[in-house]
């Protein structure tokens, strides 16, 4: 059913006119334009299309866009906006936790969510909490990390 | 033909006076410095995609450009897919040219821009590349300094070089920069003498750990893969699959599909696709042709396909031998016969394959998720009756090839839709396209024959590889009497061979050859009552691989026992690339469910000349953590031609739960050339855990990936 959906997107008003069931990742990335979130599985298991929904992780991929109806999306290109580096995103770039990059934006969105969650996660709580994110690349000691140094240089608050 | 007789084909020499007129064209002014990656001698005729690509200058391959505005760019039909050479090839260039690093673009995979790349692959880049690009950093600023005396008056000899600017020795006000001194300049060089270049100890920004230049664009969600390219009147295509490779389509009612608002169903003969502005618009009109396939009986499956690989296997060639066999044998206390098998696996990177093309009259740009844009260039070409330098490929940030992205059917498929819609077209496959469409790493066999005499040498050693071709299959160990040979030689296969399309795989080859050699020389550690290091340092003479391995040992903390020892402790030994690895890992294994739980692994590596240790440090524990995947899980489920693993349920790769303590050690050796980075720490994973089990429980696994089951079964025979 096509519906006019307003929410949050990246701390503004957004606004779609859209089939309401289409799924939130192909409506940011095409109608929105904000391709910083990715397609990998299109079915849960990768992660790379993760998204923050009011405070949550949450897998854009299997999020139907009405789902967000007067809710608060962040997306990777929100993270940080126009200002500096999110700690999250800062800390993966000074740990070199990326090599192709394209996981990078949902483990980024995913660590936000589990910093959010749990400030000073120990080691055990980021593998856990990181578990459902895929890459190839093989970044993963690295990317535990970077959340260990987000997680310092936030003090326990975001 | 091998590649150099391609290189200097003469019929090739007008395509190349072209294109650097053209080249000069499209750049402006400047200091222009055009060289050629050399060696392409350790290429062989398993090289992906052996193709007969047109517009392959002779005598460059690479150019760079000293601007007016001072900034330095490097030309390069190389691409970046993670491997961090957008980094360690300007770390390169800026410190031979003495010019800030961030100051230097590097221009890549743009087939309109930069002079024509066989491709990305092969841990080629930093190995053939890296010294061609510092000898013409270094020329360029032998010719900056040679300017900047004729303009300053001062001897070349009183002159320095630092952050872009040339100055006098003994009075560093007078100065000029780089960028003066290409003002308005038009200078075209040619690298032909050879160069001197740096020392190790002269180096401001190679050998220094740098994170990498493209972080900031990859945190941000910023950088763009083809994917995200997107364009006026784009519409994405989902094309009409298949259920099985060799299945041939009967009939396929697209009239539901139509009816979607706004779909376009394109047909043509067998290729039916649906085109719509919205991707899952596409994919769910597409969902709604009804289709029916003719899927041939399968005749092999997952199981069966080690027996046909051996029935379809052609004549043997040797490819090393020495001594007497039949002797060594004689001379054996005992002989071992052993079996090594290894399934297919998918490359599985996070981006699928991706193409955007447009066609405007008779040209047409085409952006890529590939690793061989102008292989690409010239497919598409083909496809549109296009001239090749009319077809213009650009190739975005690729996520994640590991050989890949060598092929590329996803470009020729949006080229064809773009011609035939009038419209831009993109293609992105979807995970279960890209599980079907993959050119897997071979299911392949290894078996070897070998003796040990009663004073503990190995004696003979007989190896003959089915299927995975020989790179990798190189011994390295002293032994008297000894046999290799290929039976098809390729990873690539034959006739009758794979079901479906193969291909290499990070490190092709190499990863199921020394699987199969470790293992064995474990299995003789044991017959001979040796501690597994000490066994294989007995029987190397190699300088390098002797300092790698007692590298290992020391860094790991590596006791001498002989396997097994109840420690869950092996090691294993490769050669890559040119790079020499020694891996040292420790196991749990649970005797109840055969689960194999990897502790820690460490790996030691001399690749020479290490550019950005940094990045290559990143590139082992890459390595190590994909190479977690074959050696444990990964493996191909199919029946015949049908392709079982659609997702990462049932095809599961390394995730975070499986880390191991991973530790890095590269060996110090710089004035040894550069070698291979991106490969070669991989190839040592499946035996160093297939030791490290034998060790735990005394029980050897033979099949690749080691499943629970195959453990569990293995403690049952052992
Ligand atoms: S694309 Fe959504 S989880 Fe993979
Ligand atoms: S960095 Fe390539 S998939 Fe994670």
């Amino acid at each position: 059913m096509v519906e006019t959906l307003r929410f949050t997107l990246n701390g503004k008003p957004a606004v779609v006119t859209v089939d309401s069931d289409r799924l939130l990742l192909w409506v940011l990335r095409t109608d929105l334009g904000l391709t910083g979130t990715k397609y990998g599985c299109g079915e849960s298991f990768c992660g790379a299309c993760t998204v923050i929904v009011n405070g949550e992780a949450v897998r854009s991929c299997q999020t139907a866009v009405k789902e967000v109806k007067a809710k608060d999306v962040v997306t990777i290109e929100g993270l940080a906006g126009d200002g500096p580096l999110h700690p999250v995103q800062k800390a993966f770039v000074e740990n070199d936790a990326l090599q192709c990059g394209y996981c990078t934006p949902g483990m980024i969105m995913n660590a936000y969510a589990l910093l959010r969650k749990n400030p000073r996660p120990s080691e055990a709580d980021i593998l856990e909490g990181m578990e459902d994110g895929l890459c190839r690349c093989g970044a993963h000691n690295r990317i535990v990390r970077a959340i260990q140094a987000a997680a310092k240089e936030m003090h326990g608050g975001l | 033909m091998n590649e150099f007789e391609y290189w200097t084909n003469d019929a090739e020499e007008t395509a190349f006076t072209m294109d650097r007129r053209r080249f000069l064209k499209t750049t402006g002014s400047g200091i222009f410095l055009f060289f050629r990656i050399r060696d392409f001698s350790f290429f062989t005729q398993e090289g992906p995609g052996r193709p007969n690509l047109k517009g392959g200058p002779s005598d460059f391959n690479a150019y760079l450009k000293i601007g007016e505005d001072g900034r330095v760019s490097c030309y390069t039909g190389k691409i970046e897919m993670g491997q961090g050479i957008v980094t360690s090839l300007a770390q390169m260039l800026a410190d031979e040219l003495d010019v800030n690093i961030d100051d230097v673009d590097m221009v890549m995979g743009d087939t309109d821009l930069c002079p024509f790349d066989r491709g990305t692959f092969g841990s080629l880049s930093t190995r053939a590349f890296g010294p061609s690009l510092r000898t013409a950093g270094a020329e360029a600023r032998r010719v900056l300094m040679e300017m900047a005396s004729e303009k300053l008056n001062i001897p070349v000899n009183d002159l320095a070089t630092g952050g872009g600017v040339v100055f006098d020795k003994s009075n560093a006000k007078t100065r000029i920069a780089y960028a003066a001194l290409a003002k308005g300049k038009k200078i075209e060089r040619t690298l032909t003498d050879p160069v001197v270049v740096k020392k190790p100890s002269e180096f401001k920004l190679m050998s220094k750990p740098l994170t990498r230049r493209d972080a900031h664009e990859k945190v941000t969600g910023k950088a763009k893969y083809a994917g995200d390219i997107q364009l006026p009147g784009m519409l994405y295509a989902k094309i009409l699959r298949p259920p099985a490779h060799g299945a041939k389509l009967i009939d396929a009612d697209t009239r539901e599909a139509a009816n979607v608002e706004g779909a376009r169903v394109i047909r043509d003969g067998d290729f039916v696709a649906v085109l719509h502005k919205y991707p899952d618009v596409a994919q769910s009109a597409l969902a709604k042709i009804k289709s029916k396939f003719d899927i041939p009986a399968p005749a092999v499956d997952d199981r069966s396909i080690y027996d046909h690989l051996l029935k379809a296997a052609p004549a043997g060639k040797v490819v090393a031998s020495g001594g007497d066999l039949s002797a060594g044998e004689k001379s054996s206390a005992s002989v071992h016969e052993e079996t090594y098998y290894n399934a297919y696996v998918a490359h599985a990177p996070v981006e699928p394959h991706t193409a955007v093309v447009k066609i405007e009259g008779k040209k047409a740009t085409v952006w890529a998720s590939t690793q061989a844009p102008f292989g690409a260039r010239e497919e598409v070409a083909k496809e549109l009756g296009f001239r090749t330098e009319d077809v213009r490929v650009i190739t975005p940030f690729v996520g994640g090839g590991f050989g890949g992205k060598t092929a590329h059917g996803q470009v020729v498929e949006a080229a064809r839709l773009a011609r035939m819609s009038g419209s831009p077209v993109q293609v992105a496959w979807t995970r279960a396209e890209e599980f079907f469409y993959d050119t897997f790493r071979p299911a392949a066999v290894v078996k070897i024959r070998s003796g040990i005499t009663g004073k503990g040498g190995i004696s003979f050693w007989d190896y003959g590889v089915y299927f995975a071709g020989e790179r990798g299959s190189e011994q390295f160990y002293e032994i008297p009497n000894h046999r290799t040979t290929a039976y098809n030689a390729g990873w690539v296969g034959g006739e009758g061979s794979h079901p479906f399309a193969t291909g290499a795989w990070r490190a092709p080859g190499n990863n199921t050859n020394t699987f199969a050699r470790e293992s064995q020389i474990d299995i003789m550690a044991a017959k001979a009552g040796a501690d597994p290091v000490e066994f294989r340092l007995r029987h190397l003479s190699d300088a390098k691989m002797k300092r790698v391995l007692q590298t290992a040992a020391e860094k790991f903390g590596w006791k001498p026992a002989k396997s097994p020892s109840g420690r869950g402790l092996g090691v294993a030994l490769g050669i890559d690339a040119g790079t020499y690895v020694a891996a040292i890992a420790g196991v749990e294994v649970n005797r109840k469910t055969g689960e194999v739980r990897v502790k820690r692994v460490l790996a030691v590596q001399d690749m020479g000349l290490v550019i950005n240790p940094e990045g290559a440090a990143l590139q082992m524990e890459g390595c190590i953590t994909m190479g977690l995947g074959y050696a444990l899980r990964e493996g191909l489920h199919f029946q015949g031609g049908e392709i079982t693993d659609l997702n990462f349920g049932t095809y599961e790769i390394p995730r975070f739960s499986w880390l191991p303590k991973i530790e890095t050690h590269i060996v110090d050796d710089e004035n040894s050339p550069p070698q291979g980075g991106g490969e070669p720490a991989i190839v040592t994973m499946g035996a160093v855990i297939a030791n490290a089990i034998y060790d735990a429980v005394g029980a050897r696994v033979f099949e690749l990936p080691m499943l629970p089951e195959r453990v569990k079964g293995a403690l049952h025979k052992g």
